[in-house]
């Protein structure tokens, strides 16, 4: 198989120009927002003593678990040796860096002294996983960087092999540390479960692999490149495994909740919902019903084998996977913390009561913002840099075509 | 011409000079300062442990004195309403599900010994004191909120908003995360002052002292003969969340 050729976009286009200027738009709106919210204090958002962590939370913990899975396709290649995945894995890497630069903007954006950021990282507790996630950001620049350059600079191909394994290994110990930041808390229901690291990894398989396919099919359609139905097959494939084994983690983790009697009262806020809240239908309807049953429908129906319905999957995934992200992060902390078992309690600090919340406008600008500096990044790198293959035809790509054609 | 000489100052008189008048003016600032810390001459020590043991039997549903020394003496008022509003110390209400009994206790940091929100925070700005005092280092904290997250007691709160008139021992600041520092203000100026008599309680218990409650006790659990060791020897006392074994710092009395 011959290497693959990198070209980059041409990106003179009126097209791709306002595509630049609506990301632009979104990032600035972002910022006037972390403006508004620094300057007036965060009484401003709907963010309040009950719920601590809102919807800049369920962005920025989505990108972050997202930007690791999008480093997918780079790992399967590099690890497993996959090559017909070998072609896109610079992609994979800059995606993965793109989205972690978002997750972590809107996660910095939202302290209450932003300001201070240099200060976690001066200053360290290592017993905190917040502090380990700090390494294991950082690092993940560092080595999906160095990795990216080990496959574009020729002359150092050879060790890509070997930073690829290193990438794979700091990623799946990164998703890790995300999972854990609400795995290791004691002190709330939804929390305190070993299960949720494991189950971040899996999601972030699907949820990065969803990104990945919107923007290699947008990509190559919008530049009229070929993009070979060898290689759609193989994405859709790979999505559909990822969704179900997501689906499979989601089972465990609320069969031991059920299991455990303790624990009968946040899951039946989840799965059954008191009728005032949305946490119920979130978890159904977007999480499980548009982020898992449909896109799995989309993948795996025979009728549906176009490109289109590989970009609908992906999108209802990344939808499915915010659904979840907002189950979690703040249904978990909707749900009153339990101190006097046996009791109904009431007070003036909202103690007994399910915790009211709703997104307030700056708090989705901040991570609509998020997400558009992740592909503002992704946009700008595929002009200035040879990270797109010239083609991703069957012909270019596919091993077994290639192997048919050289027998035949 | 000996009164232009008398002007010319020479470099070195000029800063000789201006330093004594320099030191002179912030001397009695100095001065004062260590007067009014003298009790914080000496670091915290794991000699004492600071504790609160609540009678929940003597707390009185409806009363919330506590609450309103808390506020007082550590600037604590209200802003943008309860939702965001700090709340370091709060009285609950609890019904009995299946007998409907019901008592009355407030509920603010426990100072556990074994802190969750200590164990979190990224920077050490959540920190426990050598005396148990759990506090938030003011300077270093970065408004994460993980510290709320993890809190078993939900009895943090985060500076929503900006701040006006403080009060001087009590230093607050927005976009920070704040609880109950059991008044580490008077427990340090304690700490100076050799006849114990004269020591003073935290606001919330000297409250709930002067309404005839009585229902608070705060006293170093290390010391055997303290009232609050004495009591909680004689008739014991219940952790919240014991479940955790967090080896919480305030005890509670006739939770059943």
């Amino acid at each position: 198989m011959q290497k693959p050729r990198y070209l980059e976009l041409e990106g003179r286009s009126a097209g791709y120009y306002l595509l630049l200027v609506i990301l632009g738009c979104f990032i600035a709106a972002g910022l006037a927002a972390f403006i508004y919210m620094e300057h007036e204090g965060h009484w401003v958002t709907r963010m309040n003593n009950q719920i601590v962590w809102g919807t800049p939370h369920v962005f920025a913990v989505f990108l972050i678990v997202a930007a690791s899975g999008a480093l997918n396709i780079a790992s399967i290649s590099s690890v497993f040796g996959r090559a017909i995945y070998k072609p896109l894995a610079p992609l994979s890497a800059l995606l993965a860096m793109a989205l972690l630069a978002g997750g972590l903007a809107i996660l910095v954006l939202d302290l209450g002294r932003p300001e201070r950021v240099v200060i976690a990282m001066t200053k360290y507790n290592f017993k905190s996983i917040f502090a380990w996630n700090m390494i294991l950001y950082n690092g993940f620049f560092a080595i999906v960087l160095v990795y990216l350059w080990m496959m574009m600079e020729r002359r150092f191909n050879k060790y890509s092999k070997v930073a690829g394994f290193f990438a794979f290994i700091w990623r799946l110990t990164l998703t890790t540390g995300t999972g854990s930041i609400f795995g290791f808390l004691v002190a709330r229901e939804a929390y305190d479960a070993a299960i949720l690291a494991p189950m971040f990894i899996v999601m972030s398989f699907a949820y990065g692999l969803a990104i990945f396919n919107i923007i290699v099919v947008a990509a190559y359609g919008w530049t009229q490149r070929d993009l070979g139905p060898a290689m759609l097959m193989k994405l859709r494939r790979l999505l559909g495994i990822f969704i179900a084994a997501a689906l499979y983690f989601v089972v465990v983790y609320h069969l031991t909740n059920l299991y455990i009697t303790q624990r009968h009262g946040i899951e039946s806020f989840i799965l059954l919902g008191t009728g005032e809240d949305i946490y119920m239908k979130v978890f159904w309807i977007g999480q499980i019903l548009v982020g898992g049953v449909i896109p799995l429908l989309l993948v795996y129906a025979p009728r549906l084998q176009c490109r289109a319905s590989l970009v609908l999957a992906s999108v209802l995934v990344i939808l499915g996977g915010l659904s979840q992200m907002y189950v979690t992060i703040i249904g978990g902390q909707a749900y009153p913390l339990e101190i006097f078992p046996g009791k109904t309690v009431t007070s003036s600090f909202s103690d007994g009561i399910i915790n009211a919340y709703s997104p307030s406008l700056p708090e989705v600008m901040l991570g609509l913002a998020g997400v558009a500096i992740a592909f503002f990044l992704v946009v700008f790198a595929i002009k200035v840099l040879r990270i797109l293959p010239q083609s991703l035809a069957d012909r270019d790509v596919d091993p077994h075509y290639i192997a048919e054609k050289q027998t035949a | 011409m000996s009164d232009d000489t008398s002007l010319n100052l020479t470099r070195r008189q000029f800063l000789g000079t201006s330093s004594a008048l320099a030191g002179l003016a912030i001397a009695p600032g100095v001065f004062l300062t260590k007067v009014a810390h003298a009790g914080d001459t000496e670091a915290a020590t794991d000699k004492n442990r600071w504790g609160m043991l609540i009678d929940t039997s003597k707390c009185a549903t409806g009363c919330n004195e506590c609450v309103t020394a808390c506020n007082k003496e550590n600037g604590i008022s209200g802003t943008h309403g309860p939702a965001t509003d700090a709340q370091w110390i709060r009285k609950v209400t609890l019904t009995d599900k299946q007998t409907g009994y019901v008592q009355s206790l407030p509920l603010m940091c426990q100072h556990c010994a074994n802190p969750p929100c200590v164990d979190v925070c990224p920077t050490g700005a959540s920190m426990k004191r050598a005396d148990g005092i759990v506090l938030v280092d003011k300077h270093i904290c970065i408004g994460c909120r993980y510290c709320m997250m993890a809190c078993p007691y939900k009895a943090r709160s985060f500076i929503h908003e900006v701040l006006e008139e403080q009060k001087a021992v009590a230093p607050r600041g927005k976009g920070t995360v704040e609880s109950c520092t059991m008044c580490v203000q008077r427990v340090d100026a304690n700490r100076g002052e050799a006849d114990k008599s004269k020591h003073v309680d935290p606001a919330c218990v000297e409250a709930c002292n002067a309404s005839g409650h009585k229902a608070m006790w705060f006293g170093d659990l290390k010391d055997p003969d303290s009232e609050i060791a004495t009591e909680l020897k004689k008739h014991g006392g219940q952790q919240l969340r014991a479940d955790l074994q967090l080896n919480t710092g305030v005890r509670y009395q006739g939770i059943t």
